[in-house]
């Protein structure tokens, strides 16, 4: 019985020694600032900054081929907390939201067609989509399901909304989308022009009832000269000219442009 | 004459080819638009080499090809070009340049086609491979590859034997048996025409044994020429895949993409291939029209049309009698690899071998289940691949790990999705899966 223990806590020992041995021998150099880093970085893992993961970003960071601000979703509260570890001055981060650039709803552009299938946009997009508007949202909602931050639904009429309030602008919508129909935009940009279809104006009218027309009224209003004619049959806005002045919103004949200060508005009034 | 009973993999199916296959194939008519798209074929698409408003007769050059893998196309029918836009490609599935065509209705032949041609012995091999290019064969199976590539293979891979496909083992669809039936001798010549210019000396026409009065037919026409053999195969889907055609005729296996038939020194061409180019040949029109068959239980007169390229589905709908009641699905091609379409907008394209009306209660959709790993996708695949684990990676966007299971291989005949019990759509998790797979090589020889 004695023999039985002793034998065990011998061996306990020896390989304990050993096993110690070991941890100092093949001790893995960590760097400190790297589990640092990664301690404030949201562990979400969306992959917007382009690295794999959060740790992929915290190790760039620390070897310096990530800038500081590279974390698009923790914004500016993590750009500041990761410069302070690095000990740099932090770079202000503008904030990005996603936006939809499509109002082809149920109600607007009409399914020509029912779909038995892969739920999947692209497994749609291969089949060429369900409206007229072979530009616009096919309606499976793979953005929803990409979102990392339970920042979009499905609304009942078919489209993707994004949840201002939750969106961090990683991106991960927009490379979800196989019709690139997400976009994203600075957060403080309030007028958007929300089409991506580049038919011709009779064409667009035929499908769908708020598609771009390209009438260039927006273009002729903008008091800023902001927006312009992408492939002469879509208005496309610049956001860094822009001053949320509204102007092209209420010109625009099919409301391709909204106004969010607008419906913003309308919501705190009732 | 060989029979040949055993196949790799493959599906029982429906054939359906009674709807129409005793009607004989009529000019569809000119419709008051012709829609052309620049990108017909596998390949860069053409360049088009006119203008609208210019004025153009039938068999005139309307597009050159770009580069060697690549097609020319020419005017079905007189007329002027109204424009050059983008409109809805029913295959590609996007946007797609294409020529518009508003017909004059006259009809009226181009003057400067090229000559026509007796016999066989006055036309050298080199004249009809540069024909095939001049009027923009393609093959007309349905993948629409330029036949002029085919009819030139690489100098190191010599070439001993030339199919002639006319197996047509798509359900429904009857254009290939038609031209068997009613142009054998034409088929036979166009054939002909394909192994003098490869210099090939070995021909086999493969038909399936459900075409019994197609096999009559040709056999007549073929007792005029030497070094034509017959070989009649047993119904089976995917019977008419080029690889699966090879394997069961000659025993070879075309290696995996992107091994060619080449590689294993045969060539194959379809049986509306091989007439139109005899057409060419004898008459000097080139690909202009091709057989369509329009069939199916949604419509009223199942017919096969000789359409011009171009004629919108709308078009043949109505000349075929038009629908029986409210209509469940149209495809363009045969049911089990032809997609759906949404609006009968969509113009036939060189590659279009029918167009398929199904009625509400057949294109009624059953729920999709759990897989059941039973394992009968496995069975009936043709390349020997797995379709449970491609899919179920491919749905998960495991995208290296369906690549790990040879997804790229699939030929998307759709046996597996065909026979699954459960009702998944498999061959659809797949093409996700290819098309993602691409689009990543690209990127990656682009950077």
């Amino acid at each position: 019985m004695l023999d039985a223990f002793l034998a065990l806590g011998a061996a306990g020992l020896i390989f304990g020694g050993i096993l110690a041995l070991a941890a100092q021998k093949f001790k893995v150099e960590e760097d400190p600032r790297v589990v640092e880093i990664l301690s404030v970085l949201p562990g979400a893992n969306c992959g917007a900054c382009g690295f794999p993961g959060c740790s992929g970003l915290a190790a760039a960071i620390n070897e310096g081929q990530a800038p500081c601000n590279a974390c698009i979703p923790g914004g500016n509260v993590v750009a500041e907390k990761i410069a302070s570890i690095m000990g740099v001055a932090g770079e202000a981060v503008e904030p990005m939201v996603a936006v939809v650039y499509c109002q082809g709803d149920h109600d607007r552009a009409e399914n020509l067609a029912e779909y038995h299938g892969v739920m999947d946009c692209h497994a749609l997009n291969q089949l060429g989509g369900l409206k007229g508007c072979p530009y616009g949202c096919l309606g499976l909602g793979s953005c929803v399901n990409a979102c990392p931050f339970g920042a979009m639904y499905m609304s009942p009429q078919g489209l993707p909304v994004v949840i201002k309030e939750k969106c961090t602008g990683c991106g991960a919508c927009v490379r979800a989308c196989p019709r690139n129909v997400i976009g994203l935009a600075p957060a403080d940009k309030k007028v958007h022009i929300l089409c991506r279809s580049y038919d011709k104006g009779p064409q667009v009218r035929k499908y769908c009832k708020a598609g771009c027309i390209a009438c260039q009224l927006c273009v002729r209003s903008c008091p800023q000269k902001a927006i312009s004619m992408d492939r002469k049959t879509l208005a496309k806005i610049d956001y860094s000219l822009c001053d949320n002045c509204g102007i092209c919103a209420t010109k625009c004949p099919v409301k391709a442009i909204v106004d969010e200060k607008q419906s913003e508005a309308g919501r705190q009034v009732s | 004459m060989i029979t040949i009973k055993k196949m790799f993999g493959g599906v029982a199916v429906p054939h359906k080819k009674g709807l129409s296959e005793k009607s004989p194939v009529e000019f569809a008519g000119i419709p008051g638009e012709l829609v052309l798209f620049l990108s017909q074929h596998i390949g860069a698409p053409s360049v088009s080499t006119v203008k609208p408003k210019d004025a153009v007769k039938r068999g005139q050059v309307l597009a050159e090809p770009r580069g060697f893998v690549s097609a020319a196309l020419h005017a079905p029918t007189s007329g002027v070009v109204k424009a050059i836009e983008p409109r809805f490609h029913p295959v590609q599935a996007r946007m797609s340049e294409a020529i518009i065509v508003e017909p004059d209705g006259k009809h009226e032949l181009f003057e400067q086609l090229s000559p026509a041609v007796s016999g066989l012995d006055s036309i050298s091999a080199e004249r009809i491979k540069a024909l095939a290019r001049e009027i923009g064969l393609v093959g007309l199976g349905g993948a629409a590859f330029p036949t002029a590539v085919k009819l030139a293979p690489p100098e190191d891979k010599p070439i001993d034997t030339y199919l002639l496909n006319g197996a047509e083992c798509e359900p429904y669809i009857t254009a290939d048996h038609r031209l068997m039936l009613e142009e054998a001798g034409k088929v036979i010549f166009g054939f002909k025409a394909s192994m003098k210019a490869s210099g090939v000396k070995r021909g086999i026409i493969c038909i399936e044994d459900n075409k019994p009065d197609a096999i009559e037919s040709m056999k007549e026409a073929m007792s005029a020429y030497d070094g034509l053999e017959l070989a009649v195969l047993s119904a089976r889907y995917p019977r008419g895949g080029e690889k699966q055609l090879i394997q069961a005729v000659l025993g070879r296996e075309v290696p995996p993409p992107p091994g060619l038939p080449f590689d294993v020194g045969v060539i194959v061409s379809n049986v509306g291939t091989a007439y139109a180019l005899a057409d060419a040949i004898l008459t000097g029109l080139p690909l202009v029209e091709r057989v369509v068959s329009v069939t199916g239980e949604g419509v009223a007169n199942p017919s096969n049309f000789r359409a011009l390229i171009g004629t919108p589905v709308s078009y043949l709908i109505e000349k075929a009698g038009g629908f029986t009641g409210t209509p469940g699905k149209v495809v363009m091609g045969g049911p089990m690899m032809g997609p759906a379409v949404k609006s009968l907008d969509v113009p036939v394209v060189k590659g279009t071998s029918g167009i398929l009306v199904l009625t509400k209660e057949q294109a009624a959709q059953e729920p999709v289940l759990p897989c059941i790993r039973c394992g009968k996708c496995i069975d009936v695949c043709p390349m020997g691949l797995q379709p449970v684990w491609m899919s179920a990676y491919a749905e998960r966007g495991l995208i290296e790990e369906a690549e790990g299971y040879r997804v790229m291989d699939c030929c998307e005949c759709g046996a597996c999705t065909f026979t699954c019990p459960a009702k998944r759509p498999l061959v659809q998790w797949i093409r996700m899966a290819k098309a993602e797979i691409s689009s990543r090589r690209n990127a990656q020889r682009k950077s």
